[in-house]
Formats: C-alpha cells, sequence, structure tokens
C-alpha cells in the first residue's frame, strides 16, 4: 500500500491543504507585520469568504447560468473584492479607534469582532452545514499512470500559487510593496520616509483578507461543504503556519502553510487520521523548540 | 527659514522640552549641543513630527509643521538621519536608498548617482543587506536615504555616535559638502568640539532649556561650553 503512488497522492493532498494554510496565514502575518497585533477575527473572514462564495454560485445560481469556468473565476474575483471591502470595514470600526489605546485592548477589541462575525454569519446563513453541490465543477479526474489528480484539486492549488506569486511579485517589485515592508520593520523609519503608514495599515487590513476570503471560497469548492464556525480551526491552524513560517514574514508564511499541511497529510497517510493533528502539533512545537522565532524570522541582526 | 517658538514637549507628563525657541536661516548649517536627556533628540522628533508637541509652534518656509503627518512633512522637503540610524536591517542598500525618495516619483536615479558620489562605499554595497553593514556605513547610508527625498533641510542626529574617529572626520566631510551644495543643516551632536569646527551656529541645551545661543567661534572659546562640553585638551 505504501508505494510511490501512495506517496505522490499524500503529496498532491498536501499541497493542496497546505497552500489554503498559506493563503490565509498571509493575512495574519501581514496585519501582524505592521501592527504587530493578531487580528483574531481573520478566521471569520475566511468563512465569510466561503459564504460570499456560496451566495454567488448557488444561491444566486451563477454556475448554472455562465457555466463553471465562467462562474468560477468570477465568484473567485467578487469573494476577493467583497472580503477586502469587510476587512477595511473592520479595520475601520474595531481597531483603528484604538490606534492611541492599549495594546490589550486592540485584542480585545479583535476577540470582540470575532465572536460577532461568527456569530451574524450563523444568523444569516444558518448553523447547518451548506454544500456547494457535487455538480458545481465537472467530476474530472486526470490519470497518470496509477496517480489520479482531480481537476479540483489542481484548480485549488493552482489559484492559491497563483495568487500568492503575485502577492510576491507586488510586495518586493512595487513602491507600495516596499513600503508595507519598510513599515513592518520601522514604523517610525517609515514616517521618516515620508510614507503614510495609516495607509499602509489600511492596505494590509484590504489585501489579508481578500486572500483570507479566497481561501474560503477554495475550501469550499475543494470539501463541498461548509459551516459557520470553519474559521475557528482554520484559523487556529493558519495561525500556527505563520508562527512556524516567522510571524511577519511573508514568504514564512507560505512555507509555514505549505509545511503544515504536508505534514497532516503524510501523518494521516503514514500514521493515523485519529492522530493526525497531535502529530502535526508536535512537530511543530518541536520546530518551534529549536527555532523559537520561526523558520524565516523577519529581522536580521542589526548591528549598533 | 525654520523658527521654533516657545516649544513645549511632554511624554506622558514629563516634560522634556521647557519652551524652546530657535532659528535657522536658508544654507545655514547649525548645530544643536547639550548632554544626554537635554531634549536635542525630542525637538528633531517634534520637527519631524513623531511627536506632537505640547504647545508652541514650528515654522517652515512661514507654514506651520507643528499640526502636520510626519509624511506631510517630508512632502514640505524637511527629512532626517534619526538616532540609531534606524536603516532598514533586512533590505538592500538600494533599497533603503529608493524608499528615501518614496515622495517623489522621477529624478529618483540622478539622486542615486548623487548620492554614490558622496559615499562610494555605498555604491560598492548597492545589493548588500543594510543590517549587514558596518556601523559607519549604516550611517552613510541614513545620511545618503535622507537625501534621496531632495530636501532643503536635513536633520541630523547624533551621526558621530559609535564611530571610530577617521570615519567620523569621513562623515563630518560629507555634511560640509552637503550643506555647501546648498542644503540647510541642523546637527544634534555630543561631539561638541567637531560639530562646532563645523557649524555657523551653536545653540546648547541643558535638561529641556536653551542655555547658549552664538557662533560656532564664540562657543568655541566659551568658558562654560570648554568647561561643560569640550573638556581640557
Amino acid at each position: 500500500m505504501y508505494d510511490l503512488n501512495f506517496f505522490l497522492q499524500q503529496l498532491s493532498n498536501g499541497l493542496t491543504r497546505g497552500s489554503i494554510y498559506a493563503l490565509i496565514a498571509l493575512g495574519y502575518t501581514m496585519v501582524y507585520g505592521v501592527m504587530k497585533l493578531i487580528n483574531f477575527a481573520h478566521g471569520e473572514l475566511f468563512t465569510l469568504g466561503a459564504y460570499f462564495g456560496y451566495t454567488i454560485l448557488v444561491t444566486l445560481g451563477l454556475a448554472g447560468s455562465l457555466g463553471p469556468p465562467m462562474a468560477i473565476g468570477l465568484s473567485m474575483i467578487m469573494v476577493l473584492g467583497l472580503v477586502a471591502l469587510a476587512g477595511h470595514l473592520l479595520e475601520r470600526v474595531a481597531y483603528r479607534p484604538l490606534r492611541h489605546s492599549d495594546r490589550l485592548a486592540a485584542v480585545v477589541s479583535a476577540l470582540g469582532a470575532s465572536i460577532f462575525l461568527q456569530n451574524a454569519i450563523m444568523l444569516k446563513w444558518g448553523a447547518q452545514y451548506r454544500a456547494f453541490g457535487a455538480d458545481l465543477l465537472p467530476n474530472v479526474v486526470f490519470h497518470i499512470r496509477n496517480f489520479n489528480l482531480p481537476l479540483v484539486r489542481l484548480l485549488v492549488f493552482v489559484a492559491a500559487i497563483v495568487v500568492m506569486a503575485i502577492l510576491h511579485l507586488f510586495i518586493h517589485r512595487t513602491r507600495l510593496g516596499l513600503a508595507i515592508r519598510a513599515s513592518a520593520i520601522d514604523q517610525g523609519a517609515a514616517k521618516l520616509m515620508g510614507i503614510d503608514v495609516r495607509k499602509v495599515i489600511a492596505l494590509v487590513f484590504i489585501i489579508g483578507p481578500a486572500l483570507g476570503g479566497l481561501a474560503g471560497l477554495l475550501v469550499g469548492l475543494y470539501y463541498g461543504q461548509i459551516n459557520y464556525n470553519m474559521g475557528q480551526i482554520y484559523g487556529l491552524k493558519a495561525f500556527t503556519a505563520a508562527i512556524i513560517g516567522g510571524i511577519g514574514n511573508i514568504t514564512g508564511a507560505m512555507v509555514g502553510g505549505l509545511l503544515l499541511g504536508l505534514l497532516e497529510a503524510m501523518g494521516e497517510g503514514y500514521v493515523s487520521v485519529a492522530w493526525k493533528d497531535a502529530l502535526t502539533f508536535v512537530v511543530l512545537i518541536m520546530i518551534l523548540v529549536f527555532r523559537p522565532t520561526g523558520l524565516l524570522p523577519e529581522r536580521v541582526a542589526e548591528k549598533l | 527659514m525654520l523658527q521654533l517658538i516657545d516649544l513645549k514637549v511632554s511624554y506622558g507628563g514629563v516634560e522634556a522640552l521647557h519652551g524652546l525657541s530657535l532659528e535657522v536661516k536658508p544654507g545655514e548649517l547649525v548645530t544643536i549641543l547639550g548632554a544626554n536627556g537635554a531634549g536635542k533628540s525630542t525637538t528633531l522628533m517634534a520637527i519631524s513630527g513623531l511627536v506632537r508637541p505640547k504647545s508652541g509652534s514650528i515654522l517652515f518656509k512661514n507654514e506651520r509643521l507643528d499640526s502636520l503627518r510626519s509624511h506631510e512633512v517630508v512632502q514640505r522637503g524637511v527629512t532626517q538621519a534619526p538616532e540609531g540610524r534606524r536603516v532598514f536591517g533586512p533590505m538592500t542598500v538600494e533599497e533603503n536608498l529608493r524608499l528615501g525618495a518614496f515622495t517623489r516619483l522621477k529624478g529618483i536615479e540622478a539622486s542615486l548617482e548623487k548620492v554614490f558620489g558622496l559615499f562610494p562605499r555605498l555604491d560598492e554595497r548597492r545589493n548588500q543587506m543594510a543590517g549587514t553593514l558596518s556601523g559607519g556605513e549604516q550611517q552613510m547610508l541614513a545620511i545618503g536615504r535622507a537625501l534621496m527625498a531632495e530636501p532643503t533641510l536635513l536633520l541630523l542626529d547624533e551621526p558621530s555616535l559609535g564611530l571610530a574617529p577617521l570615519l567620523v572626520k569621513t562623515i563630518f566631510q560629507a555634511i560640509r559638502d552637503i550643506n555647501k551644495s546648498g542644503v540647510t543643516v541642523v546637527l544634534v551632536e555630543q561631539n561638541a568640539r567637531a560639530a562646532l569646527k563645523l557649524a555657523h551656529r551653536g545653540y546648547v541645551l541643558d535638561v529641556g532649556n536653551l542655555v547658549l545661543e552664538d557662533s560656532s567661534e564664540n562657543l568655541l572659546n566659551n568658558p562654560l561650553v570648554i568647561d561643560a562640553y569640550l573638556g581640557a585638551q
């Protein structure tokens, strides 16, 4: 049973799941990088993305009227935009008024926003599972010898990787990306460069939630069903991924997410499904014991 | 060009500046001297908009800076190389310099060449991470970065701090060149002798109060300054 084919199966499964974790982790790490604040409501923005996708594709029946490829492409763009807007409103309402207050006040506000959003989603869409429907995507499976690759898995993985590649280019090749990195390293010095840090904060609260929301839609497509409290466990795992990668480090979040997904898939395949989470977290704790700042910490040693 | 009028700044109830007034004319190189805690850095931070004054005003070219946000101060042509250099360690030398030109869209390449002309060492280390530079090189980078905005007023906070004497000489020579090229400079220093040799005029602060104000020549010969800041040599 444990042949090369099985390994490839787990590998593709792990990479896909990991790419979803990575997308969510980026939101945590970008906001933390600039604000030194964990956005505890990020998991709920992820859930919101899933439900926006559900509404667009299933309730409004976009998939039926446009055909799957157009509908899914369009729903991705709409979810990115809608959750970006939600993230921006969250920043305006829950964080910006607390800019000059105690760090703890912002943390409490974040937790409050998380509870509020989760309940709002439950009240709006109900507490039961919602199904995306099996006919949403054509049930195509690619066969490469004995290795099976479902179309949906390929789609989720490719979408996540493409979005992350675009983000990487934006952060490293553009003027605004440079401003985001500078603000994460030293806000005071960034201000002395003429950067309006308040705008940078608004920007990361648009990009981060948009990526998280897209991940929510991808989870809906991949697993076929969503629930109002799915943001809790995904949020926790993605947050862990961000820590493992070195919180504040964008490449680290991508690496941490993929690593977490791979660990889970391999633990599931080679050890035991029941022990999957325990095993994963043992490995993650070990990483933190030996590298407390994560695999790719944000700061390099600065000489005085 | 720059005018501080009865400037008071406090941190959490403790007043650090008790009503400072000073003036800098176009093209001047003015130094602010004083011991630790005299309020020198606070003055520069207030000008740059990083701390809000409690009262008093800061005028630059007849416009009030004290109500502006820090990025708006940079847009007016006032930049700073802050205390402790604060270069962006995990970024390359060139990225640091480009950040200095954040408020500008055109002419950046020309400014870059100018800074490399002033500090050839930065050109050699162009693609190196700023965090791996020596202290002197980081200071060059901090000054070069502040020049990238093509400022009319440059604020320098303790550029000689922790540097070997030979490097201090290089840095101070560069400051002289920058001033000669037409940039007005306010230099905060603990190295009083070197600063006074360079500056046209000087102000001496002591725990938040202005105690002396004179031409550099006079200050170098003032017994009070000799006793407190220059020492016997």
